[in-house]
Formats: structure tokens, C-alpha cells, sequence
């Protein structure tokens, strides 16, 4: 498939967004979030503008984006209008949780309504992914989406790269802590938790990797002409000389050429390297916000990188008509 | 809405002889011309006489080879096909291959659409999209298996076949030309329109006499639209074709002056 470049950006940075604001949603829920305008705002200000770019990003994939609006009508079958419709009631959690944050007293501590509106907000957000990526994971004509690891990877990346975000904005916000354990900015057992997702998910990117990489085919020239109870089938002609829009749209090959380099580079870059950053700021705190920012920025991109081989690698049945012998 | 209908009793649709279909692409320039022109159009084509055209098609024809099996173990169609002399000496067979839409009963390419803008009609089962709710995400066109949907970047839009669902109700034709375009032009009859939910219709006992098939059943789309298989070829029509080959000639067969010189070369 086609990785067109606004599906890449929205389902990466709608998918930070949404991890940080599940993260604060479920601490604000359970009452274990400091509650302080930075602990608070500046995750929510961050996670929602994450979220906003991605969907704007989302609309120039679009032809007519001035009838986006449409898209919010079809949530009985489609799973894009569910996740349309998800993503915006999301909004709602977080703008209650945004005004109450500026409205409370500092003795307040965490009253009903707000803990309420990170419960719903952890659950917008984990609905909205989950329909991002049932989005791919329903469409059987094409195997290396239509299968059950798809849903955990996006749901555990999500996570896992707001949870790199919150480091950031965490560590920022302790930069001048008296203490250097307070520099680090996470308390170690929320940051260990982030690196848990992190490992967690990349298996489960092996697992999927192995998985396609072993599946049996789906569909075979013979049952796309049905000419199969003759003998052997090949594409002879093609109907046309010059590209067509399935030929642009769905008979991507770049990926599948150099996809061992891409999928060791998506793992270092993704995996590897924010660990390390990890690591080494355990070693020395003081550095804890550079290095959470270099854990961001090499985690986005191997992220980026993994959701690109997720699209270029992705074969469509449709290339049966094109050449392929099975799919 | 594109929840899908209950089932129609009415499922109209296209039966494609692939033993009959020479490959000249009428159909699809008919399909085009007509669509162009007709309620779903235009189909506006990109750099249309220029290095690299695109543009949409709801019609393309395919051609494939089809290496005839050898095997004869077993006793399924296959190995007896194969056994009736079907593959003997045989060289491979070109079969032309039109692909268009099938207006499948469970297609996918409507449930994904966000919008409500692809639909299958409910008394009927013509699968449409109403271009003036599409948004132009593409999403249908991924979920569709047999590259029946095409997206026109000059329109911003989905198109597909309609099964020229403005000329087969059109009063103002005389009844005969109540057919899809593709159906009208096709110089050997290779196409034919009519109703595969009735069991007594023309096209239904055409498909039950020649064994139609339908493509890609396995990803349960169920398409209403049939393909009828090539007939076999006559057992020992290989051998024909390699005696054929070798310019065997029978000097009797001539006439007196080119034996006579067929003769006198042969000296």
C-alpha cells in the first residue's frame, strides 16, 4: 500500500497524542497525578494540540475535506467514522479536565467530577486508537492488516510514545528541583512502566513481523480469474501501459525490497535508543530533560519508520491482476 | 447509510464469457464514453495526450496465460478434465479477462464508507457511490478486492461502475437498449446483463449450463457477477497443432502445374 505521507502523520501523532492523554487520563482517574497547572496542563495542552495536527494532518488525505464532516454520520458500520466520532467526544474529558484545572483551589485535591473526566478521557483515547486501528485490521484484502496483532501494536506504540512525551514535559518541569532524584521528572516506577510498554511492544511488532512473514496466502491468481481448474495462471497483458490509481495506490515494492534494513533501523531508532536514553539518565539526572527529548525524537522517528513499513509493506489482493501469484 | 440492505430477491449484474471475450477493450471504451457523459460523470483523464495518462476506468481488460495442468492423478473436474486429452500437446491458452465491478452482496467497500456515500440498493443491488457526500478518503477502495473502485484526483472523489444504472431503467430507450453500455458494444456477445437473483433468468441458466464461477470467493464478498470459464479444448487439438506445425505437404492435393514444380524444386 501506498504509504501517503498525512495518514503516517496523522496515525503517529494522533497516536502520541492520544497515548499521553490516556496516561494522564488513567493518573488523574486514579488520583496519583500531582495536582499542579504544569503536571496537568502542559500534558494536556501538548496531548491535545498532538492530537489536533494529527487530524488535521488526517483531512489532506482527503479529496473533499470540506465534507469532512460527513464522516461522523456512518458509526453503525464503518470503523473511520467511529474513530471520527471517538476522537471528537474525546475532546470533551479533556476541555472539563483543562477548565477545572484552572479553576481549583491548591488544597482541592482530586474531587469527583475531575477524576471522572480522566476516566473518560483514558477512555476516549483507548477507544480512538483501537478504531484507528481496526480501521486497517478489518480490511481482508489485505493480510498483513487483517490480523490480531495489529490492535496491540498500535494501542501498546500509542502508549509508549506518550509515554516518551511525558518524560519530557515531566523532566522540563523539574529542570531547577532542589533534588537530583526529583530531575528525572517521572517517579522510576511510572518511567519503568513506559519502558516496559516499550519492550512489550516491540515483541509484539516481532510477533507481527513473523506473522506476515509466515502467513498462508489469502487469495491466488487462479481464484481471482477463476481460471485455476485449467492449470497454471500468469498475467500476460496488462490493460493498460501507464500507471493506473491501483497500480499508485496499492503496488508499493520500495518496502518490500530493503524491509530487513528497515524493520532492524524502526527497532534501534524506536526501541533501542530511548532505552539508552533511559539508562543513561538513570546514571546522570541532571541530564534527564536533553535526554528525554532525544529519547522522543529518536523514538518518533523509528516509530515513523515502522508505521511506514506497516503501509509499504502491506500487499493488496488486488495486485493478483497485476502480476502477483498469491497474496 | 452504509449498513448493507436486507439481501434483494433482485440481484442484477454481469455474466463475462471469457471463451467468447477477444480482448479489444470495446466494452471499456463504451463504459467510458458513456459514463463520461452519462449522471455519474464526467471521468476526467489527467495529462490525457500527454507522457504519463490517468484517469478513471470502471472497466479494464485483463489478458493471462493459462498453462494447461498435466496432472491426472485423482478424480476430481480437474484430473478429468485433464484426462479427456484436454492438456495433450496443448500450448498455453491467452484468456482476455474485463474486470469491473461485481456488486457484491456483502461488500465491504460500502460498511467502510464514513460517510453514508457508498450504498448498495436495496431493490436492486447495484452498488453506488453518491458523489456529492463523497469525501475522498479511499478507504472503500482498499477494502474492495477486485479493483472495482477508482479514485478520479481531478474530482476528488470515488467512482466506480454503476452498471449504467441510468440507462437500464431509462424509458426514453427502447427496451432492447436498456443494457449497460459495455453490454451493448461488445462485438462477441461475451457480456451479458440481467438477473442472477432469479434462477429462471437468461443469465442464470447461462451460468448453471456453462459452470459459471465467481472470483475470489474465499474472501466472502460473495459478488453477484459470474465469469464463465473457457470451453475445453477438443482432446487432440494439440497434436492437430503440432502436425500443423511441422509444414507437412501432400503433393496430391496441388494442382498439375505446382506438382510439376514442386518436382522439379525437389530434384
Amino acid at each position: 500500500m501506498h504509504p501517503a505521507l498525512s495518514v503516517l502523520f496523522f496515525t503517529t501523532l494522533s497516536g502520541a497524542g492520544y497515548g499521553l492523554l490516556g496516561l494522564l487520563g488513567a493518573g488523574v482517574a486514579l488520583g496519583l497525578w500531582p495536582l499542579g497547572l504544569w503536571q496537568i496542563g502542559a500534558p494536556l495542552l501538548v496531548g491535545t494540540a498532538l492530537v489536533s495536527l494529527g487530524l488535521l494532518a488526517s483531512t489532506a488525505h482527503l479529496g473533499q475535506p470540506r465534507r469532512a464532516w460527513r464522516a461522523f454520520s456512518q458509526w453503525r458500520s464503518s470503523w473511520l467514522s467511529r474513530e471520527g466520532v471517538a476522537a471528537a467526544l474525546t475532546y470533551l474529558p479533556a476541555l472539563t479536565l483543562g477548565i477545572h484545572v484552572l479553576l481549583q483551589r491548591p488544597d482541592a485535591g482530586w474531587t469527583l467530577l475531575p477524576r471522572l473526566a480522566g476516566a473518560l478521557l483514558a477512555l476516549g483515547a483507548l477507544v480512538t486508537v483501537f478504531c484507528t486501528a481496526r480501521i486497517y485490521s478489518s480490511l481482508r484484502t489485505i493480510p498483513a492488516w487483517h490480523n490480531a496483532w495489529v490492535a496491540p501494536v498500535y494501542l501498546l506504540l500509542a502508549a509508549y510514545t506518550g509515554g516518551l512525551w511525558l518524560w519530557l514535559l515531566a523532566a522540563l518541569g523539574e529542570r531547577e528541583a532542589a533534588l537530583d532524584s526529583q530531575r528525572l521528572g517521572l517517579p522510576p516506577w511510572l518511567l519503568a512502566a513506559i519502558v516496559g510498554t516499550a519492550m512489550l511492544a516491540a515483541l509484539i511488532k516481532l510477533l507481527y513481523w513473523r506473522h506476515i512473514d509466515g502467513a498462508a496466502p489469502r487469495a491466488t491468481v487462479e481464484s481471482a480469474t477463476g481460471l485455476g481448474r485449467y492449470g497454471e495462471v500468469a498475467a500476460f497483458e496488462r490493460p493498460h501501459t501507464e500507471q493506473n490509481y491501483l497500480t499508485r495506490e496499492m503496488g508499493f515494492v520500495l518496502a518490500r525490497r530493503h524491509a530487513a534494513k528497515l524493520r532492524a533501523s524502526s527497532l534501534a531508532l524506536g526501541f533501542a535508543a530511548p532505552l539508552a536514553c533511559v539508562v543513561v539518565a538513570l546514571a546522570f539526572l541532571p541530564l534527564s530533560p536533553a535526554l528525554a527529548l532525544l529519547a522522543l525524537l529518536l523514538g518518533s522517528l523509528g516509530i515513523f519508520v515502522e508505521r511506514w513499513l506497516f503501509f509499504a509493506q502491506a500487499r493488496h489482493v488486488v495486485n493478483l491482476y497485476y502480476g502477483a501469484r498469491q497474496i | 447509510m452504509t449498513s448493507l440492505p436486507s439481501p434483494s430477491t433482485k440481484k442484477l449484474g454481469l455474466v463475462i464469457d471469457l471463451d467468447t471475450c477477444v480482448g479489444c477493450h470495446a466494452c471499456a471504451v463504451a463504459c467510458k464514453e458513456w459514463n463520461d457523459g452519462g449522471q455519474f460523470g464526467p471521468l476526467p483523464d489527467e495529462d490525457a495526450y500527454g507522457a504519463e495518462p490517468l484517469g478513471v476506468w470502471f472497466n479494464r481488460v485483463h489478458s493471462f496465460e493459462v498453462q494447461p495442468r498435466r496432472d491426472t492423478n485423482g478424480d476430481g473436474p480437474l484430473q478429468q478434465l485433464a484426462r479427456s486429452g484436454f492438456a495433450d500437446n496443448a500450448p498455453a491458452m491467452t484468456v482476455h479477462f474485463p474486470r469491473s465491478c461485481l456488486h457484491c452482496e456483502t461488500p465491504d467497500c460500502v460498511t467502510v464508507c464514513p460517510t453514508g456515500a457508498s450504498y448498495k440498493r436495496a431493490e436492486d443491488g447495484i452498488v453506488l457511490v453518491d458523489e456529492d457526500k463523497c469525501i475522498g478518503c479511499k478507504l472503500c477502495s482498499w477494502a474492495c478486492p477486485y479493483g472495482a473502485r477508482e479514485y478520479s484526483e481531478k474530482r476528488g472523489v470515488m467512482q466506480k461502475c454503476t452498471l449504467c444504472v441510468d440507462r437500464i431503467y431509462n424509458e426514453s430507450f427502447a427496451e432492447t437498449e436498456r443494457q449497460p453500455a459495455c453490454v451493448m458494444a461488445c462485438p462477441t456477445r461475451a457480456r451479458h446483463f440481467g438477473d442472477l437473483g432469479d434462477a429462471d433468468s437468461a443469465v442464470s441458466r447461462l451460468v448453471a449450463q456453462r459452470d459459471g464461477v465467481a472470483l475470489m470467493p474465499e474472501l466472502g464478498y460473495a459478488p453477484v457477477n459470474r465469469y464463465l470459464p473457457p470451453r475445453p479444448r477438443r482432446a487432440g487439438c494439440g497434436t492437430a497443432a503440432a502436425q500443423a506445425a511441422e509444414e507437412t505437404l501432400d503433393p496430391n492435393q496441388l494442382s498439375p502445374l505446382l506438382r510439376w514444380v514442386d518436382k522439379l524444386l525437389s530434384r
